[in-house]
């Protein structure tokens, strides 16, 4: 893959470039002190002082019309910084963006709304921010509010809306500019599931309007389904850029490899007298890892020690995606394992002999509680997190989990 | 040319920022707009006290209008003056303020300063009208000179807009500009001839210090504000033709600075 001349190709598309970043650098300031003042200025003889990082380092891509464009990488990596220079918000420091058709970003929802001012007010003021006039907006007035689904607050000023009311006001006005080029930033994990899936459908009636879509996304599976191509991007340059799905393993593959296992993230409660004290990942190979493939052979040990007799305990796994998305939580009590009593050390096995889990990092939750699951002795959010790479079943269409199910053809005989 | 095409296109976004900004001042307040004929009359009140009363201040009366009235004198030049040092605050907090919107949406910047200004300009001309209706209370007939009363309002536009367009982004790049300001007005203010007459001036002192006086672009427009609505009669050419060329020169190097030194508004807020 060379990655200076990328041309995403896409058979349903005229091909024409309408996004075109030729050779982009941007260099941000990192400032040693944050001394905004004069005085400082003045002393000093110069503003403060300040280290480059180069956020973006000579980038090109050229993005067809119609394409829908998934941009991937770790944080840092410079993609939401891409962006942001494709929709002028910033200016690069070398090179040069060129941009047909109109834009709508889809940075922040409700960026603007002024909290005192009706709904009805803040439609016209986003509106006209996103560079409708007056009287586009008068048209699409009704449209907005209800695809909002805020006839009745309309009037309303809007600091009285729910955080959910107010994304669906914002997103409902950003996506009615009816741009040519729409530029979203993870804005679509937010809202309710209802409205979830309306922004879902939303946008692939603009694929089908043959609109383009530069989707800036941590939710890979969200990459995988809804774009063709996706770029990779590490450190400011053009890792690799290709068919989504492929990129996507790709990066999958790769991403915290090196990474320290077992290493703890989240919260921890309960009474103490007996804990969890590790979590591990035993890989196929038989040792502890934090990286496994699709249909791999694993078991998930979770090591305790009990200060005091504990009669029956129950163990519990909960593992969960980067984005929250609770995939499953098996417990002893229900597999009707019984653990008669604890006391001092030991570990608990749970053994997958094929793992569904689809390419993507996750997180493994753990408890220890009585039998009714009342009391928790320990409880450890996000113990240990992990990372599935593509494996058999191998399903590129993206999703949590795959059912591990057999095709078979059957053809009538005539 | 893209450039006077695109602030030509975002005409709707200022209509629409201006309301924000005039909507916004007064909400949840009782008497909301009465606010910002309030400020006015309370230190028109004030200054009438202490200067016409207790000090026995006693400007000149109009020449030719004969009026002679302090309150009616200060005000000719305090509403003026209270547009320049309201826009030179409201427009320094601007981009300060719109940091939220500058980092997510793209659009010309500087559209929110100059909402900033047509709002101030909008509560300058409320003012005015009331200003007017007590004039011709007080038996000013000031009807014929308004259109070159809003002619001069224009102009001060220009100068108005200039320095706010330099203060919101100076302000961005070193924040105590905002206590600077604060200390720059009021220098100024008592440097220009609002609460006394150019000619205690004239007075006092003369020479360079008088020519740097002079040199005030604020001292010059309290002057014409007054010849055209207290005196009732035409500003000096020399006056006119240095408002007119210090206002279109402030401008363009408002209109520089703020170019030069936007494209990293979205980092450095």
């Amino acid at each position: 893959m060379d990655p200076r001349a990328p041309q995403a190709d896409r058979t349903d598309s005229d091909g024409r470039p309408v996004i075109v970043v030729d050779g982009v650098t941007k260099r941000f300031r990192l400032y040693d002190e944050r001394n905004q003042s004069l005085k400082a200025a003045v002393m000093r003889g110069r503003r403060a002082r300040y280290e480059e990082f180069l956020a973006l380092d000579d980038i090109s891509l050229t993005v067809p019309q119609g394409a829908t464009i998934g941009l991937i990488g770790e944080n840092g990596s410079g993609k939401s910084t891409l962006l942001k220079c494709m929709a002028r918000i910033l200016r690069p420091d070398a090179g040069t963006i060129s941009v047909d058709g109109k834009v709508s970003a889809l940075l922040e929802l409700g960026a603007g709304f002024h909290p005192e001012l009706s709904g009805r007010e803040n439609v016209y003021l986003n509106g006209a921010i996103l560079g409708l006039s007056s009287k586009e907006l008068d048209s699409r007035f009704d449209s907005i509010v209800e695809f909002a689904g805020l006839s009745r607050f309309i009037d309303s000023p809007v600091k009285n809306y729910s955080s959910g009311m107010y994304v669906r006001l914002g997103f409902s006005v950003a996506i009615n500019v009816s741009p040519d080029i729409l530029l979203v930033d993870e804005v679509l994990a937010v809202g309710d599931e209802q409205f979830q899936t309306k922004c879902a459908e939303k946008f692939a009636d603009l694929r089908e309007d043959g609109k383009t879509i530069v989707l800036v996304s941590h939710a890979l599976g969200t990459v995988r389904t809804m774009c063709e191509q996706a770029v990779w991007l590490e450190h400011g340059k053009v890792r690799a850029i290709g068919t989504a799905g492929d990129v996507v393993d790709d990066y999958v593959s790769e991403m915290h490899q090196g990474r320290a296992e077992g290493e703890s993230h989240g919260g921890r409660w309960g009474s103490g007298e007996a804990v969890i004290e590790r979590v591990e990942l035993i890989g196929k190979e038989g040792r502890p890892t934090g990286h496994i493939a699709t249909g791999d052979d694993v078991t998930i040990r979770l090591h305790y020690r009990a200060d005091e007799p504990i009669p029956r305990p129950v163990f519990g796994v909960g593992i969960h995606t980067m984005g929250g998305v609770h995939v499953t939580g098996p417990n002893t009590h229900e597999a009707k394992v019984p653990i008669e009593k604890i006391d001092g050390t030991g570990h608990v096995d749970l053994h997958v002999s094929r793992v569904l889990l689809l390419p993507g990092t996750y997180d493994i939750s753990v408890a220890l509680t009585d039998t009714e699951i009342v009391h928790t002795f320990d409880f450890r959010q996000r113990a240990m997190r992990f990372d599935v790479g593509p494996g058999t079943p191998h399903e590129t269409f993206g999703g949590v989990t795959s059912l591990g199910g057999e095709w078979h053809w059957h053809p009538d005989r005539d | 040319m893209t450039y006077f095409a695109e602030v030509a296109g975002s005409r709707d976004l200022l209509i629409n920022l201006t309301l924000r900004e005039l909507r916004g001042k007064y909400k949840r307040s009782v008497l909301g707009w009465g606010w910002s004929l309030i400020n006015p009359l309370a230190t028109m009140a004030i200054f009438t006290v202490v200067f016409s009363v207790l000090l026995k201040s006693n400007p000149a009366a109009g020449d030719p209008s004969g009026l002679d009235v302090f309150a009616l004198f200060l005000l000719c030049g305090l509403l003026p003056w209270n547009y320049l040092s309201n826009s030179m605050t409201g427009g320094m907090y601007s981009l300060v303020g719109n940091a939220n919107l500058i980092k997510k949406v793209y659009f010309p910047r500087e559209v929110l300063v100059a909402a900033n200004v047509a709002s101030w300009l909008f509560s300058f001309l409320i003012e005015m009208a009331v200003l007017w209706v007590a004039l011709i209370a007080f038996g000013n007939m000031v009807i014929p000179w308004i259109p070159a009363v809003l002619v001069l309002m224009l102009i001060q536009t220009a100068f108005v807009l200039g320095i706010a367009l330099m203060l919101s982004v100076l302000n961005v790049y070193f924040r105590d500009t905002q206590h600077l300001i604060g200390i720059v007005l009021q220098v100024w203010f008592y440097g220009t001839p609002i609460i006394y007459p150019l000619s205690l001036v004239q007075q006092h002192i003369s020479g360079w210090l008088y020519t740097l006086y002079e040199a005030n672009p604020m001292a010059q427009f309290a002057q014409a504000y007054r010849n055209l609505m207290y005196d009732l009669r035409w500003p000096t050419a020399g006056n006119i033709t240095y408002v007119v060329l210090v206002s279109a020169a402030t401008l363009v190097a408002g209109a520089l600075v703020f170019r030069r030194f936007e494209g990293r508004l979205a980092e450095e807020l």
